[in-house]
């Protein structure tokens, strides 16, 4: 991968700074030995490491504009990072940067039930907002597979989704205000406890540009209220296809269930070995979950299951029972885990018009013979968010290169078809350069502008989300 | 007046503005064009370019009647979510609302405050921006973070960033039945209490209104409930117990009946043919009854509370009248008073301002509407 050269003079210079961050920082909040920053070396997307000059965990907004406001005037770089948990490099340090940690954020400021409403500092883990308003049987709607560990600021950074979007929408759809710190250091509130934005909607431009616009350190979110119950059905098909069709089927019966999440036969199998949840021996198999009181699943597992047998499932098993339904969500919950156990492997996230659905999976059957490279395939079939899963071996000379080329033509094929790149994970440095194979240069300059307007100098979260080729000519121009 | 055939004249003719265009849909704003500017009209624009039923998207150019999109979805029994107003009685404007229209303003009915406004909804924009380039963003799946999300940027900015060309939306299945659970004689306060138990319950209220001067002068407090029949007749059972303690509650079950009552306040029908300027304040539903309180008008409380409707003697700087507090106002009708739009915080103006500099470097799109 591909990243600029750092800036030698800000290298020479890190004794000043690590100096000048120590007169607003308490001096176990500024970490700059090098044993020490290997710990912010790389987030999960393993295969690429760089320490950082130096990080910093501040505990207030008003620290976090000291911070930048130092770096702004010094010309340093500055990585925000959340928990550390993307799959796409989205704070991965450059040699030059200060990576500006979170962490220490983590308090919840209010929570108000009769608005519906929570506001926490954003370095608060995602789970531990559900767990902040669940005796109060609320909760926080967004649930990355990564809720237990990986932090607000990351989830706004991203987007995040989960498996529940289908009927509660992303993180722009639940996020309802911000206190945000510009790179000159400026804090600003966007948005608040009510609805909608008074001018233009930068809330929504804020929420999924990566860490590339200003670092939020509070956050309002709306919560909801926990539904009476829910409850999974599992159905096997003989046939992608056949299994694709059910899905389009049920979303055009007006049922429009919580999660469909879509498993294949490697995917199935691999589970199977690791986590022994009884899946039946099938080519595909979809778990598709339904909320409400027990008459209201009933009625609308009912018209589900009628469309399922339509479609000559080998199996159709409803869960009847908590610890059955727990079981049902067992091999789907651990398939990243089983996965692990047989190989390393690269977990992608393009998405897919879920009518596509039958042949973008046969071309992926193709190509991994090509490649020669197996793909397990699990994802959320309702909004055709699809995560490939492939194996590789690490230890393998060029085998990650494959892997990388491989994945690559995934997600070409993903927007040939109709999609994007990246449905929920974030472009990071892992996708920068196949941004124009979904855009033209006009629609990556137009998103720059939008970067220059918050960040002039360039200097929040370098070299992610565009081809280093596009961005050149702003970051040479800022340097 | 301009009316581009499709985008490459569209990006030709704003190429060759030499002045300030006034960029409008189907007129349902009833926003006059300034002097010296010259009118450009994106009715040209139309057609549903690709709607896939079992992939509940849709995708049509920006000119396209919002009746003709609502028509293609009713037919396969799905729907937009937002339930987006029909002001034309409100504000005594004809014409034929557009979609491009419903994106540039974010215009998003009472189901908002469960479903989200138009721009939760909308998944993919093309637009022409001021220096006549075209650009895509989003698109037409409905999980997506490639890229800054410059949809939801295009949404809600009333031409000013661009001109629309062409809109996706995510969309939902319809709705098989309905009902409406009424409680009379409230309080402003208690109104808002009573809403708030509602929208806090696990029952999924999709509406939730409250006329201080309902259809026979004294107040009513409405909530609907939507789904399937059996499912809407055990939550509207439910609501009335957990509301039991804000008095009796009436349920209206005719469909008929609650989709008209519904569309009435959808379309603030309760304000339209009558004298005065017309603004929406959005603050959290609790700071309601005390903002009703500063506004000394008529209100409506929709959204349980979140979007207060005010009916002022025209030319009322109702501003004025709040002060300080958590949220913005809006002039809808009417002319004087201030700012059509709330004027914003200096660090967030100033990016505001930055973003039109960027993407209307001469300043020639709706000049000087959102500041």
């Amino acid at each position: 991968m591909e990243m600029p050269a750092p800036n030698t003079l800000v290298m020479s210079k890190k004794a000043r700074l690590v100096a000048l961050l120590q007169t607003v920082l308490p001096k176990t909040a500024v970490i700059h030995e090098e044993i020490e920053t290997r710990a912010y070396e790389c987030d999960a997307l393993t295969a690429y490491k760089c320490p950082p000059l130096c990080a910093v965990l501040p505990s207030s907004t008003e620290e976090v504009a000291a911070v930048l406001k130092i770096c702004h005037q010094e010309g340093v770089p500055v990585v925000p990072r959340g928990s550390g948990t993307s799959l796409a490099g989205g704070a991965l340090p450059t040699a030059d940067c200060v990576i500006l940690g979170v962490a220490r954020l983590n308090k919840v400021l209010e929570t108000d039930y009769d608005n519906r409403f929570i506001r926490v500092q954003t370095g608060r883990t995602n789970l531990s907002v559900t767990g902040a308003v669940e005796e109060q049987d609320f909760f926080y709607a967004p649930d990355p597979s990564s809720q237990l560990a990986c932090a607000i600021a990351g989830n706004i950074a991203m987007n995040s989704g989960g498996a529940h979007c289908l009927k509660y929408g992303v993180t722009t759809n639940n996020l309802l205000g911000v206190t945000m710190v510009t790179m000159d250091g400026t804090v600003m509130e966007i948005g608040g406890a009510h609805l909608d934005a008074a001018g233009y909607d930068l809330l929504g431009v804020i929420c999924g540009s990566e860490g590339q616009l200003g670092v939020v350190t509070e956050a309002t979110l709306r919560i909801l209220r926990k539904p009476e119950g829910a409850r999974p059905v599992l159905m096997g098909f003989n046939d992608n296809e056949v299994a694709g069709a059910c899905v389009a089927d049920i979303i055009k019966a007006g049922v429009l269930p919580v999660a469909i999440e879509f498993m294949d036969r490697p995917c199935i199998e691999a589970t199977e070995a690791y986590a022994h949840a009884g899946y039946p021996d099938c080519e595909a198999l979809l778990i598709v979950e339904v909320e409400g009181s027990p008459a209201e699943i009933d009625e609308q597992l009912g018209v589900i299951l009628q469309i399922a047998r339509k479609h000559n499932p080998v199996e159709l098993r409803e869960a009847q029972t908590e610890d059955e339904a727990k079981r049902i969500w067992l091999g789907r919950k651990s398939a990243f885990g089983a996965m692990g156990q047989i190989n390393d492997y690269m977990c992608l996230d393009g998405t897919i018009p879920v009518s596509s659905l039958p042949h973008v999976l046969r071309r992926i059957g193709e190509m991994s013979k090509e490649y020669g490279l197996d793909v397990a395939n699990v994802f959320h079939a309702g909004d055709g968010n699809m995560h490939p899963l492939i194996l590789f071996d690490a230890n393998k000379p060029g085998d990650l290169e494959l892997c990388e080329a491989f994945g690559a033509d995934i997600l070409r094929l993903c927007v040939e078809v109709g999609g994007c790149l990246t449905g929920e994970h974030g472009v990071g440095i892992e996708k920068r350069d196949l941004m124009l194979v979904q855009f033209a240069p006009e629609d990556l300059e137009a998103q720059m502008k939008v970067k220059d307007v918050f960040d002039p100098a360039w200097l929040l979260n370098p070299a992610k989300v565009f081809p280093l080729s596009s961005s050149a000519g702003r970051r040479y121009a800022a340097a | 007046m301009l009316t581009p055939a499709n985008e490459t004249e569209l990006s030709a003719m704003v190429v060759e503005a030499s002045g300030p265009l006034w960029i409008t849909g189907g007129g349902t704003c009833g926003m006059a064009a300034p002097a010296g500017a010259e009118v450009m009209s994106t009715a040209g624009l139309s057609g549903i370019s690709l709607y896939e039923p079992g992939a509940l998207t849709v995708v049509a150019a920006a000119g396209t009647p919002l009746a003709e999109v609502e028509a293609a979805l009713a037919k396969e029994n799905q729907r937009l979510p937002f339930e987006p107003r029909d002001l034309r009685k409100l504000l005594a404007t004809d014409g034929e609302a557009t979609i491009g229209g419903v994106v540039a303003t974010n215009a998003s009915g009472p189901r908002r405050m469960q479903a989200g406004a138009c721009r939760d909804s909308l998944i993919g924009v093309r637009f022409v921006d001021g220096s006549g380039t075209a650009i895509k963003n989003g698109g037409r799946v409905m999980k997506n973070v490639t890229g800054y999300d410059l949809v939801k940027l295009m949404a809600g900015s009333y031409g000013t960033l661009g001109v629309l060309s062409e809109v996706s939306f995510k969309v939902l299945p319809g709705v098989a039945a309905r009902s409406c659970v009424m409680l009379d004689g409230l309080s402003d306060a208690q109104a808002v209490e009573a809403m708030c138990v509602a929208m806090g319950s696990p029952y999924e209220v999709t509406g939730a209104v409250h006329l201080p001067h309902g259809a026979d002068g004294a107040p009513v407090t409405m909530l609907r409930l939507e789904g399937f029949a059996e499912s809407v007749s055990y939550r509207t059972g439910k609501l009335r117990e957990i509301l039991a303690a804000f008095g009796a509650a009436r349920v209206e079950t005719d469909p008929e009946a609650v989709q008209r009552s519904w569309q009435e306040v959808r379309d603030v029908e309760a304000f339209a043919g009558r004298d005065g300027d017309v603004w929406r304040v959005s603050v959290k539903p609790t700071d309601a009854p005390g903002i009703a309180a500063r506004i000394k008008g008529e209100v409506i409380f929709d959204w349980a509370g979140g979007l207060i409707w005010a009916l002022m003697p025209e030319g009322t700087d109702l501003r004025a009248r709040l002060g300080n507090f958590a949220g913005h106002a809006t002039r809808v009708r009417g002319e004087g008073g201030g700012a059509r739009f709330q004027p914003e915080a200096a660090p967030v103006a100033a990016l505001a301002a930055a973003l039109r500099g960027k993407f209307d470097p001469r300043g020639i799109l709706n000049t000087g509407l959102m500041g």
